[in-house]
């Protein structure tokens, strides 16, 4: 039944013209320490994003966790509350954050504080002092989120999918053991600050109410003193998917089961990442897909299944995910290999792939709209050597896939058969399930 | 060190008001700084309005909003919205539920013919019910039962602090009682509080207000005139003893504790409310604020610790009673009563000697970026300026947010922290299963 009968049907309006996509105001510099500079102007509110990106790959990974977790904990002049309360006086915050890639000082403030904002990085960057008390305080909190981490059904599932993928690259583990997180002296903190902690590869984005300019220059003066000659370390490229069995995580007494699948991805730059793009989408990269469509919307057995091509500096990965009800783990794996290798062996509809590119197009729109996400895209971007002017020819190949380009894409990247698939679940519910449509094999869930 | 005071600055959003006949309000605020728009629909209904049977119904017929309406098949909206480049959602609070869009501007038209076609009626069918309970059943599964410290605090908290159907029930829902709710029932909610006179449309970005003006009176101008159904009063009194109460989350590693108080009321009293919304900043916003300079870093007696006013976090858009909530999460082992009593003690202490020389001030620069941080996308203000004209008539209200927090002083900061008494406290301890 309708709320109300319906008269004529009302016709939906046409959109407009598209609009073109403006690139705002920016600037670059490398400083002689080697840093890079980028500053970009979005004046819309009177704020200042900061996002300083530093190359990390091969640190040692309690280490490293342990390091971003204290680098803010004190200098030689400030403790850790000093530090909070200064940038809090002109509104701002840091904060850091680590993964295999990269460590990362991301905040944002007033931008009447802009030059404050600068100085306390730097000085956190040029004297970080690992305070013994600090340390100490940090340590037992970061050993309790894993703890607590490691509780999660969608921390154990990626875990599992991790290891699955990446084997003995360094990509494979990215939780450090707690045993290893409590072996950490800040002795050892202040010897990683000296070797990793410095300016050469780095990038610095500033964006929002500023000149550019004027913002390069604050940004040198503060931090032409950061140095430290150290090392970088290159990571080796990531190893080729390998199918094989299901890998089933038993996880007894779950109500939910966790579908996590692994396809190959190119990176940002390959000629053929934006018809995978727009395949993803097609496939299960936004609510208007296929397989949101049919395992949410027409069949229930989930509430947000999502996949997305993730980029790292050693290779690019494409990773759906499902949390499905337990007593139809086996009917939506079912669901989503169908899906998989319907887009594989069939071309989208013309309309199909119109609807995907207006999505791609107009949420690029949508990221450059805010400060904070203008920020984000161009650190992320820079993370791969890329600058803004990128989106627009990524805009351009998004706008030019054809339905022949995106289905041979699909082809190569979304074929059922090259999927590893990990499923954490109660394996005796779900196990007999997943065996009647794919080898199995069983392991207990591990953290 | 000197105390200099950081300026707050404040943000100029234009806002014009109008009320279409069939009783809907608009708000427009333009700017035109990039070509993206954000559409927002609120309704004012949510969790507190819900029937007694029928927990979890606001949430799930806000679901059945998305799936077709008069002119538009199941599928239609999501496909609509994200086909012209845009993102959507909808969702369910205590005292409202939202719908809302944000898209390029070459969009305007389709998205408010969109939210037109829903509210002049959504296609409620048994399937459609049926799918959406199942869905929705796996949205209370991801978030709370497969998962530790789930719908800790906000959904077992309140049950503790209060004692009527309306602010004490699960707002998610029992199963049970989403199984059981029928087609009818969703007919009689829409009917009742989805009328045109109940809602706010709020649209915000790069839009012409003529322009505008004109294709809002278009699509939603002959949507049937129902006006809003009064709304009821959700008081309750205060506590005079306090109230503790704890259960053991099978999936929790670790002990959490959750602490509650009474505020005065946010929409008919926002001068005295406002002190509380700074309070709970200056004891908890990041590693300078009281509590966790004290029991995070000096006493290591929690982990994390958090703290805001409104069970969601929402202080600008919630109604009478509300709450200032502390929550914290412990080591193994962790002692929940000497946390409780150490907040006491600072609270007392702060009640007794006031803030520090620029503590104050700091807090509330701090706050000035938060705040215009969330309304630097188009959305974050279409959705605030709804609410705040749905439950307010203000919606620039949004433009003096920063400067009215910057205005709080020091002694109502200190008498706010005065009421924070155990004996008017509700707290919920988290007592871990040992994790599976």
């Amino acid at each position: 039944m309708t709320a109300t009968a319906p008269a004529a049907p009302r016709a939906l309006p046409p959109l407009g013209p598209n609009r073109r996509l403006k690139l705002p105001k920016q600037a670059e510099r490398t400083l002689g320490n080697g840093l890079t500079v980028i500053a970009v102007r979005r004046p819309a509110v009177p704020l200042v994003e900061v996002r300083l990106w530093m190359p990390f790959g091969r640190a040692h990974l309690a280490r490293g966790a342990m390091l971003a977790q204290t680098l803010l904990s004190g200098t030689r002049t400030m403790s850790s509350v000093q530090i909070a309360a200064e940038l809090q006086k002109v509104g701002g915050g840091l904060s850091a954050g680590i993964d295999p890639d990269r460590l990362m000082l991301s905040g944002a403030g007033l931008v009447t504080g802009l030059d404050r904002m600068l100085e306390i990085l730097a000085e956190v960057l040029t004297d970080a002092s690992y305070p013994n008390d600090d340390v100490a305080t940090e340590r037992d909190r970061l050993v309790d989120r894993i703890h607590v981490a490691r509780s999660q059904p969608a921390h154990l599932a990626r875990t599992a999918l991790l290891r699955r993928v990446y084997g003995t690259h360094p990509y494979a583990v990215q939780t450090p053991e707690p045993e290893a997180v409590r072996a950490v002296r800040p002795g050892v903190l202040r010897t990683l600050h000296a070797q990793r902690v410095h300016p050469a590869d780095a990038v610095l984005v500033l964006v929002g109410d500023v000149q550019p300019d004027r913002a390069l220059d604050a940004a040198e003066k503060a931090l032409s003193g950061w140095n430290g000659a150290g090392h970088t370390a290159e990571l080796p490229p990531a190893p080729p998917l390998e199918p094989g069995p299901l890998l089933l995580v038993d996880r007894p007494g779950s109500v939910q089961s966790s579908l996590r699948m692994a396809l190959p991805a190119v990176p940002r730059t390959h000629p053929d990442h934006a018809a995978l793009q727009l395949a993803n989408l097609i496939f299960g990269g936004y609510f208007s897909s296929r397989w949101v469509e049919n395992i949410r919307e027409d069949k229930g057995y989930t509430y947000g299944p999502h996949s997305l091509v993730e980029h790292s500096v050693a290779g690019s990965v494409l990773v759906a995910a499902a949390e499905v009800a337990t007593e139809v783990t086996g009917p939506a794996l079912l669901e989503t290999t169908y899906e998989l290798g319907r887009l594989a062996t069939l071309p989208p509809r013309e309309e199909e792939l119109e609807q995907a590119r207006q999505y791609a197009l107009g949420t690029l729109q949508l990221g450059m709209s805010t400060q904070a996400g203008l920020a984000s895209l161009t650190s992320a971007y820079a993370g791969s050597g890329l600058r803004l002017e990128f989106l627009a020819e990524h805009a351009a190949r998004l706008a030019q896939a054809t339905v022949t380009d995106v289905a041979e894409a699909a082809a190569r990247y979304l074929a059922p058969a090259r999927a590893v698939t990990v499923v954490l679940g109660d394996a005796e519910r779900i196990g007999p399930q997943l065996a009647a449509l794919a080898p199995v094999t069983t392991e207990p869930a591990r953290p | 060190m000197a105390a200099r005071r950081s300026r707050i600055p404040a943000t100029k959003y234009p806002v014009e008001r109008f009320t279409l006949d069939n009783g809907l309000r608009v708000v427009l605020t333009p700017d035109r700084s990039a070509p993206v728009i954000g559409v927002a629909v609120v309704y004012d209904v949510g969790i507190r309005s819900e029937p007694e049977g029928r927990t979890g119904f606001a949430h799930l017929f806000e679901h059945l909003m998305f799936q077709g309406s008069e002119n538009l098949e199941k599928l239609a909206h999501f496909r609509h919205v994200q086909g012209a480049g845009g993102t959507f959602n909808g969702s369910t609070h205590l005292d409202y539920t939202d719908y809302f869009e944000t898209l390029p501007s070459n969009a305007l038209e389709r998205a408010l013919f969109l939210e037109a076609d829903r509210m002049r009626g959504p296609r409620l069918t048994e399937e459609n019910l049926r799918n959406q309970v199942d869905v929705v059943k796996e949205e209370i599964r991801v978030n709370v039962l497969n998962r530790p410290y789930g719908g800790f605090p906000w959904l077992t908290l309140p049950p503790v602090m209060f004692d009527t159907f309306p602010n004490a029930h699960d707002g998610y829902g029992s199963f049970v009682d989403l199984e059981s709710a029928t087609v009818s029932d969703a007919a009689d909610f829409f009917r009742r509080y989805y009328a045109s006179g109940n809602a706010v449309l709020a649209v915000s970005g790069d839009i012409d207000v003529a322009e505008a003006t004109t294709l809002i009176e278009r699509h939603f101008g002959d949507v049937p005139a129902r006006p809003a159904p009064e709304r009821p009063d959700f008081t309750e009194p205060d506590l005079t003893g306090e109230r503790r109460t704890s259960y053991t989350d099978e999936l929790a590693p670790l002990p959490a504790v959750a602490g509650a108080w009474r505020v005065p009321d946010p929409i008919t009293d926002f001068a005295a409310y406002l002190p509380y919304v700074v309070l709970a900043e200056v004891l908890t916003d990041g590693d300078a604020s009281r509590l966790v300079e004290r029991l995070v870093q000096r006493d290591r007696a929690v982990t994390s610790l958090g703290g805001y006013v409104g069970f969601m976090g929402d202080p600008f858009d919630v109604r009478d009673p509300t709450a200032l909530l502390l929550q914290a999460h412990l080591p193994p082992g962790g002692d929940v009563d000497k946390v409780l009593r150490t907040i006491d003690e600072e609270l007392d202490r702060l009640a007794t000697d006031g803030v520090a020389e620029g503590e104050l001030a700091r807090t509330q620069a701090r706050m000035a970026t938060h705040l215009l941080r969330d309304t630097d996308a188009v959305l974050g203000r279409a959705l605030q300026m709804a609410v705040l004209e749905q439950q307010r008539g203000e919606p620039g209200l949004l433009n003096d947010l920063p400067r009215l927090v910057g205005e709080v002083t020091d002694e109502q900061v200190r008498a706010a922290a005065a009421t924070l008494r155990p004996e008017r406290r509700a707290s919920i301890e988290v007592i871990p299963g040992g994790g599976r």
